[in-house]
């Protein structure tokens, strides 16, 4: 052919999609983030303070008002030991955004995070206090690597579930989630097969030293390197989606199976291991954790949100490892910079701070949700009256 | 124009973000003619009829009915203009009756809570009767074909009064036999003293019916011209802007060896039916061999058992001498298959993909592309460069989305895929749905060239015209089984008699 494509070809809906995507993938979220925070501070407006000190209270809270106090030479102390904080709550959110991420690469919701975390926590922490005499290097790698196993068994339970009789995985890892949270109570509770040492203490043995993961930053409560297991997760759950055959299978899976079982790809089996390796990000959150700090597991820990704040991030994140990275920190300084132990009560109350804080997340994941709805509206106008007509033709 | 016009558009202009659909068109509608809107796709004919019709307002322009200037902001003022619009794909309820469709439409505007149905009934029996319609009004629509309805989409228009009619593609989803009743009812229509735009890119289909002709090309208008004088080659050279060869030219097949043999094969739907029975042929290397038949005959589950996507019940499917039957995909492909499928964006492309991801789709895992699970984005892209100039794949570079690229140049990816990994059997199902007649031609030489390279081509599509002018033999398939197989100069009354079932009256 020697005609020139006619312009129409280019353009369209398609085009502008194209173009809403590229520049909404950034965007939407901050926004969505912006205004969130401004209905959280007319909220706080509302109980009488001062929204703007309020937030400022908040975000010195979280530390990340540090790497100013560095530059400008002021005394850091406070700030460093509430960003390593805020960091130890951002890792674990980290790897359950992946587990969220990685499984929706390949169209499938893991609602499981949360119990995949149990299962890897559990794991890890079994190694810790089960497994003994190992130097330090081998008994954690152990342990990391029980907590991957362990979470992965759960997700691919799951995904074993969806690729043979087709079980949809909302429902089985909500039904997985509780089956690992009332297990793990049932272990550690007053008498379970696992409970610690003293007796009117539900809680389990405490890991050994050497399982420990190494302290990088501070003495109280400082940074673990689960921070840099988490960072090494993010570039690798990038480097499989886009480097590897199985991630171009999963993501093929994910936007079209039809299209992917007509270019010869094991639909099913990539059902199965997108889910196993997203149970394999989440129970590693569960082993950083409890080889980081927690150390040991108290029944009462089982209340944890954070297989479910994950869910949050990958959605804020648009499970991208770059999005993900920055909405976990955004999500765990909401958490710590609202927290009583950081927050002057004389400037807001940590009680309101707290609720303040699950507003806001509530507001972004709204507003993050409702841009797919606007654009759905947005499509679904266009078409008001008329019917898509033949899908090749550009929807001039 | 001139005052006889019932319907004038002037200087339309209509733009979309970075492009300009219509660009000062002129149109008009006399009483009583077919008119028809002829132009590739997405050339504009259907934003200038949807500005008509209300869904889209002009940039610029004039629009004039019965010589009166008027605005039209949604279909409701163009319904009460008397403006009726068909759209490809139909918009009818399928468990109402016929009756209750055709009265639905005008339901908001009407005061009563109930329905008397026995007087919808007889109004709509009485419009068909005006305009020698066969419609049973009581019927349910999902129980009547695809012909019946859009039948009931007409008198849905007439019904709310509508004078000027534009049908949209009309015929892309009927049966020859189905399209010659349509004409028919057509011309009862401008008997009438209706009006009719006929939106279409077939050349024959024009020719057939239209009155005048008005040729778009890229948002222009080109021309319009009376039917008279007109010739497929000249209207081909006014939509395309250059000299189209509409016949393939070819040579005599040299058929070898048979290639893929098919022996017995039984295949059941989705609802467990059995689609193909008991289906046995042969194609042999260095022929095309077309199989016609009317859409839901089989063609899809046989074509998906073909290509490892659907197990057959029964049967042989052997690709040389590898039996393939009840294989998987993969299997089928390293056998020596390559599969255009029926439905490009359903299967044939991931969409959100990239032009390269999309042509590396089935070879991803074999160097170059991968070794040992490891992905090479950048040859993807080299490799993918090259390919797409090859097959004059436009509008994308490697990296662009598979979305973004026009029906056309979707199509052109997915035979550049399908051909370029040198198959040794290829099975094109409906390798020109859509396309224009432009890309028509590129799809239609291509799949000579592959014939005689040496590959065993089927092909399989409902278009009669392009199973007679790629053909060398011909096999009709009806309710799941072979009923005849036909040299390539067969005529198209033959084969149509054979694709309805031999004594078939009614096709709908």
């Amino acid at each position: 052919m020697t005609e020139p494509v006619a312009p129409q070809e280019q353009g369209g809906f398609s085009g502008l999609g194209g173009f809403y995507e590229r520049a909404g993938g950034v965007i939407v979220p901050i926004a969505a983030a912006a205004v969130a925070f401004l209905i959280g501070g007319l909220v706080v407006l509302i109980t009488g303070h001062n929204p703007l000190t309020a937030y400022q209270a908040i975000f010195e809270g979280t530390g990340f008002n540090w790497p100013y106090r560095l530059l400008t030479g002021q005394d850091r102390s406070e700030a460093a030991r509430d960003l390593q904080q805020t960091l130890v709550v951002a890792t674990p959110l980290i790897l359950t955004a992946l587990a969220v991420a990685f499984a929706f690469r390949c169209g499938l919701f893991n609602i499981g995070g949360q119990g995949q975390y149990w299962l890897g926590f559990i794991g890890a922490l079994l190694i810790g206090t089960h497994l003994h005499g190992l130097n330090r290097p081998m008994h954690v790698a152990v342990g990391i690597l029980a907590g991957i196993v362990f979470g992965a068994f759960w997700g691919g339970i799951a995904g074993l579930l969806r690729a043979t009789v087709g079980a949809h995985e909302v429902i089985t890892t909500i039904m997985l989630n509780w089956i690992a949270i009332f297990g793990g109570q049932y272990l550690f509770e007053l008498n379970g097969p696992l409970q610690g040492p003293i007796a009117s203490l539900p809680r389990s043995e405490i890991i050994d030293d050497s399982a420990k993961l190494w302290s990088v930053w501070g003495d109280f409560q400082p940074l673990h390197a689960g921070i840099f297991i988490a960072l090494a997760a993010l570039v690798i759950y990038y480097v499989v989606l886009n480097r590897t055959t199985l991630g171009f299978e999963v993501r093929a899976v994910g936007f079209n199976p039809e299209a992917a079982r007509y270019g010869g790809m094991p639909v099913r089996r990539s059902y199965f291991l997108a889910l196993a390796i997203s149970g394999g990000f989440a129970g590693l959150a569960g082993a950083v954790n409890v080889l980081g700090f927690k150390y040991s597991v108290d029944t009462s820990d089982f209340g944890s949100q954070v297989g479910f704040t994950g869910i949050a991030v990958a959605l804020l994140g648009r499970n991208k490892a770059i999005g993900i990275f920055f909405a976990s920190l955004l999500f765990a300084g909401l958490q710590t910079g609202t927290s009583t132990r950081q927050l002057d009560p004389d400037v807001f109350d940590p009680a309101l701070a707290t609720d303040l804080a699950t507003m806001i997340q509530a507001l972004v994941i709204f507003f993050v949700g409702a841009e797919l709805l606007i654009l759905y509206v947005w499509r679904a106008r266009r078409y008001v009256g008329i019917r898509p007509r033949a899908r090749e033709e550009p929807a001039l | 124009m001139s005052e006889a016009s019932l319907l004038e558009l002037k200087g339309i202009v209509k733009r979309f973000p970075g492009i300009v659909a219509n660009d000062h068109v002129d149109f008009d509608l006399r009483r009583g003619e077919v008119h028809a809107l002829l132009g590739e796709n997405g050339a504009g004919k259907s934003t200038l009829m949807n500005v008509l019709y209300g869904l889209y307002h002009p940039d610029e322009g004039e629009i004039r009915v019965k010589g009166k200037a008027v605005s039209i902001h949604s279909p409701r003022d163009a319904i009460d203009l008397g403006i009726g619009m068909v759209h490809q794909h139909f918009m009818l309820i399928p468990v109402m009756t016929v009756a209750e469709n055709i009265v639905l439409a005008t339901e908001p505007t009407r005061a009563g809570i109930l329905l008397d149905y026995d007087a919808a009934v007889a109004r709509v029996e009485q419009i068909a009767r005006t305009f020698k319609f066969v419609v049973d009004p009581r019927a349910r629509v999902e129980n009547i074909g695809v012909g019946q309805q859009q039948r009931v989409e007409i008198l849905k228009a007439l019904y709310r009064g509508a004078d000027v009619l534009i049908l949209d593609e009309p015929t892309a989803v009927l049966t020859p036999q189905e399209a010659k009743e349509l004409f028919a009812i057509l011309r009862t229509l401008t008997r009438e003293g209706m009006s009719v735009v006929f939106i279409s890119h077939k050349l024959n289909e024009v020719l057939g019916i239209a009155d005048r002709i008005t040729v778009l090309r890229r948002g222009k208008k080109i021309d319009t011209l009376p039917r008279e004088g007109a010739t497929s080659e000249t209207l081909a050279r006014l939509m395309v802007g250059r000299e189209v060869l509409l016949r393939v030219e070819k040579k005599p097949a040299e058929p070898g060896e048979p290639l893929l043999r098919v022996a017995g094969l039984t295949v059941r739907d989705n609802r467990g039916l059995e689609a193909v029975r008991d289906v046995s042929f042969e194609v042999r290397t260095g022929e095309i061999v077309g199989l016609a038949g009317v859409d839901g005959n089989g063609q899809t589950e046989l074509i998906d058992a073909l290509t490892g996507l659907r197990k057959p019940a029964a049967g042989r499917i052997r690709v040389g001498d590898e039996d393939i039957a009840g294989a998987n995909a993969r299997h089928a492909l390293d056998a020596g298959e390559g599969h255009i499928p029926e439905d490009r964006q359903l299967r044939g492309l991931v969409l959100e993909f990239s032009l390269a991801e999309n042509l590396a789709l089935h070879d991803y895992r074999h160097q170059p592309d991968s070794r040992f699970g490891w992905l090479f984005p950048r040859r993807l892209f080299n490799s993918a460069r090259s390919l797409l100039r090859e097959f004059d794949v436009r509008g994308g570079q490697p990296q662009t989305p598979a979305s973004a690229l026009s029906g056309g140049n979707q199509q052109k990816l997915v035979v550049a895929r399908e051909v370029s990994r040198d198959p040794r059997v290829l099975v094109a199902a409906q390798p020109t749905r859509g396309l224009d007649v432009g890309a028509i031609e590129f799809v239609h030489q291509r799949l000579v060239e592959e014939r005689d390279e040496g590959r065993a081509v089927l092909l399989v599509s409902l278009e009669l015209d392009e199973i007679l002018s790629l053909s060398d033999r011909i096999l009709v398939i009806y309710e799941g089984r072979i009923v005849g197989e036909y040299g390539p100069d067969v005529s198209d009354e033959e084969l149509g008699i054979a694709m309805t079932g031999g004594a078939r009256k009614d096709a709908a």
